[in-house]
């Protein structure tokens, strides 16, 4: 049995605006029967003030995808167009207090929708629909699937699944799903830390990594020293230290004392330095 | 909240009188019966009476029953050992609808070598017998079919099936989990190899299963190890699950009469009540069934959704959509059915037991229709009391192929 939230299971039982406004000055309609969840929403917009008037939704889906077109409908009424664009699906899952990491889609779908119905208003095309097709099972495509990778910090193909249903039918787009983590895992590994994000293993190493190559590396390279990364357990970051004076214990502890810092300063302050000896 | 348990082809609740059972055996009765003591000695006769029991519900000789652990444990033991025991015969047939814990051994197995049929089935999950007829090969290892399917009830035609395979000189296993206490059965008279069950489904606890193994079959054991149950699986004896068993097996041939009965009768008038719904339909051949249970899909609604109504009012059942599953499609049954993905994400099984009453059917028959009609009146595809064509019925990329 899935653990929701009392919010989710509110939402689910007592879902807030449904059907459809009264006047439709946009409309946005993601999923579909076959794939087992499908919303369609519409936004009756104040055209002086740009503001979303009214919002409803009618929604096929389990509870938790009724949960969140529920909640999306509330967290965009009275709102500006483009703060409702600012929304992103992790703030719908936030509001609901959190959705099981399997029913993360749900919450996308929400997001998709929203931002179709505003793209319709202004007749343009949706930006995230744009792309290449990635799944055709699911009908998913790249620049989606680069969005919700960065505004998730998502690190494994099983955790786009989740929150995309890409990869989840067949299973041949996962080696192109693959290629897309590990292109974006690689941009965002450069841009400073946000929202503090929750750190898997894979993750960590990736950080660890890339801080000692591009920052620690070059710092000890100037100094005439050097730096090698043997493994990672945890927290605990194993490597080969070479200093100017490389036989002097205490030169070294000032060396592994300036890595210790700056790992735990770039990726995680609970790291732990210690010098490997083969 | 009162419970009513409409999911007995999940699990069933352990009998009180199993539980009677098997309390002594958690108390003085601990001994190992290999001891050579008193202690070990004192258990013995009751797994020799426990043994004879569930024989005696199989129309088997006791020698022929293996313990083990759980109905997978069964299946995947008499999976392994008809392929080791037959290392020039490379191939299998089984079908497209079995459990998984047959169904997740055929990748393994075409990893390893292994050619495997899939044998279809027909919209009311029939057996495609042709497809079968025609893949038995003197290649052949193993033929596996299920009695009965655990979602729709359907039930294979598996003695004439052993029949063809004891012509051909193919060992025939069937994974009768879902078949065992609610089908007669008397195996003597069967040309069934090997058979799979597991207590849980009827009324003994989890954590014990059998396999019956046929007089004079070449076996090999899964579990290797002591020399218990005759050196076909190691592993000192689960007694108190063994005696548990025993009384369920003696339990379920009492009630089998009571089973095709009333709780025929009681499930096909749950089924009549459901079908008033529109758009509802039964999944799966209603001739050919077992008698607890119904599969009914409603159409343009989401299983789960459905669940979480019912179980607000304690009524439990579940479904075959994709988002119970946690995976993203709908059950491999439906689907190997053809049943439309429209309707396979809005099945609701619902499994009985000698222990529902009438006034847990009416109480049902007098929830489910609003739960149905609230989740239309949310749902896109439904508007004033019909659906509407909708452009969401299926997915706009062409290439899909969940859909197709
Ligand atoms: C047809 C069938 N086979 C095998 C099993 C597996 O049994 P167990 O869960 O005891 O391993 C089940 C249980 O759901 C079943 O329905
Ligand atoms: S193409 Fe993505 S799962 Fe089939």
């Amino acid at each position: 049995m899935w653990e929701y939230t009392d919010k989710v299971m509110d939402h689910f039982e007592n879902p807030r605006n449904v059907g459809v406004v009264s006047r439709i000055d946009g409309e946005g309609q993601v999923g579909s029967l076959s794939c087992g969840d499908a919303l369609r929403l519409t936004i009756q917009v104040d055209k002086d003030r740009d503001t979303i008037e009214d919002a409803k939704f009618q929604t096929f889906g389990c509870a938790s995808a009724i949960a969140s077109s529920s909640a999306l409908t509330e967290m965009i009424k009275g709102k500006t167009l483009d703060q409702a664009l600012s929304l992103t699906n992790q703030d719908i899952a936030e509001f609901l207090g959190g959705l099981p990491r399997e029913k993360m889609h749900c919450s996308v779908m929400g997001q998709e929708a929203l931002e179709a119905a505003v793209a319709n208003y202004r007749g343009v095309p949706v930006k995230s629909a744009q792309g290449e097709l990635v799944c055709k099972c699911f009908g998913v495509t790249d620049s989606e699937i680069e969005r919700v990778v960065r505004t998730n910090r998502l690190t494994s193909v099983e955790e786009i699944t989740q929150f995309t249903k890409a990869g989840g039918g067949c299973g041949q787009c996962k080696p192109k799903l693959e290629e897309i983590l590990a292109r974006v895992l690689h941009q965002t590994a450069k841009e400073p830390a946000g929202k503090p994000a929750r750190m898997t293993a894979l993750r960590r190493i990736k950080l660890i990594e890339e801080a000692i190559n591009t920052e620690i590396a070059p710092a000890l390279n100037r100094d005439g020293g050097d730096i090698e990364l043997v493994d990672v357990d945890g927290h605990e970051v194993l490597v080969t230290l070479k200093g100017a004076c490389a036989s002097c214990p205490a030169s070294k502890q000032t060396l592994a004392d300036f890595v210790t810092d700056r790992l735990r300063s770039l990726v995680d302050p609970e790291i732990v330095v210690r010098e490997y000896h083969a | 909240m009162k419970t009513i348990y409409f999911d007995n082809n999940a699990t069933t609740q352990v009998d009180p009188q199993v539980f009677e059972a098997m309390e002594p055996f958690f108390k003085d009765l601990y001994g190992n019966p290999s001891s050579m003591h008193h202690k070990g000695g004192e258990v013995a006769p009751y797994i020799r009476e426990a043994r004879r029991k569930l024989s005696s519900l199989l129309g088997c000789e006791p020698e022929e029953i293996v313990y083990t652990s759980c109905g997978t444990e069964s299946d995947n033991t008499a999976l392994w050992s008809a392929i080791r025991t037959q290392p020039d015969r490379k191939h299998l047939i089984t079908s497209r609808v079995e459990h998984s814990a047959i169904v997740n051994n055929v990748t393994l197995l075409r990893r390893l070598g292994y050619r495997v049929t899939e044998v279809g089935v027909d919209r009311q999950g029939r057996l495609d017998m042709e497809e079968f007829k025609r893949a038995l090969t003197p290649e052949t290892a193993l033929v596996s079919f299920h009695w009965a399917n655990n979602e729709t009830g359907v039930v294979f035609p598996v003695e004439e099936i052993a029949g063809m395979c004891h012509e051909r000189g193919v060992v025939f296993h069937t994974d009768a989990v879902q078949a065992v206490g609610k089908i007669p059965m008397n195996l003597r008279e069967s040309k069934i190899s090997m058979l799979s069950l597991a207590g849980h489904k009827l009324h003994a606890p989890k954590g014990i299963g059998a396999l019956y193994v046929r007089q004079g079959l070449k076996f090999l054991p899964f579990m290797v190890g002591g020399h218990q149950e005759r050196n076909r699986r190691g592993g000192t004896e689960n007694v108190p699950y063994i005696v548990g068993l025993g009384k369920a097996a003696e339990l379920a041939e009492a009630r089998l009469g009571e089973e095709n009965s009333r709780v025929r009768a009681l499930r096909d008038r749950l089924e009549e009540g459901l079908l008033k719904i529109p758009y509802s339909i039964v999944n799966g051949d209603r001739v050919n069934r077992l008698p607890n249970t119904t599969n009914i899909s409603f159409e343009y609604i989401e299983g789960e959704s459905i669940l979480f109504h019912l179980s607000h009012f304690g009524i439990c059942a579940s479904s075959g959509s994709a988002c119970t599953s946690g995976s993203l499609e709908p059950s491999h049954v439906l689907r190997a059915m053809g049943v439309p993905f429209t309707a396979a994400h809005g099945s609701i099984r619902l499994s009985l037991c000698t222990y529902n009453t009438d006034e847990e059917v009416d109480f049902t028959l007098g929830k489910f229709p609003p739960i149905v009609e609230k989740l239309r009146a949310l749902s896109p595809f439904w508007k004033d009391g019909a659906p509407t064509d909708s452009a969401l019925l299926t997915c706009d990329t062409d290439s899909c192929s969940v859909c197709s």
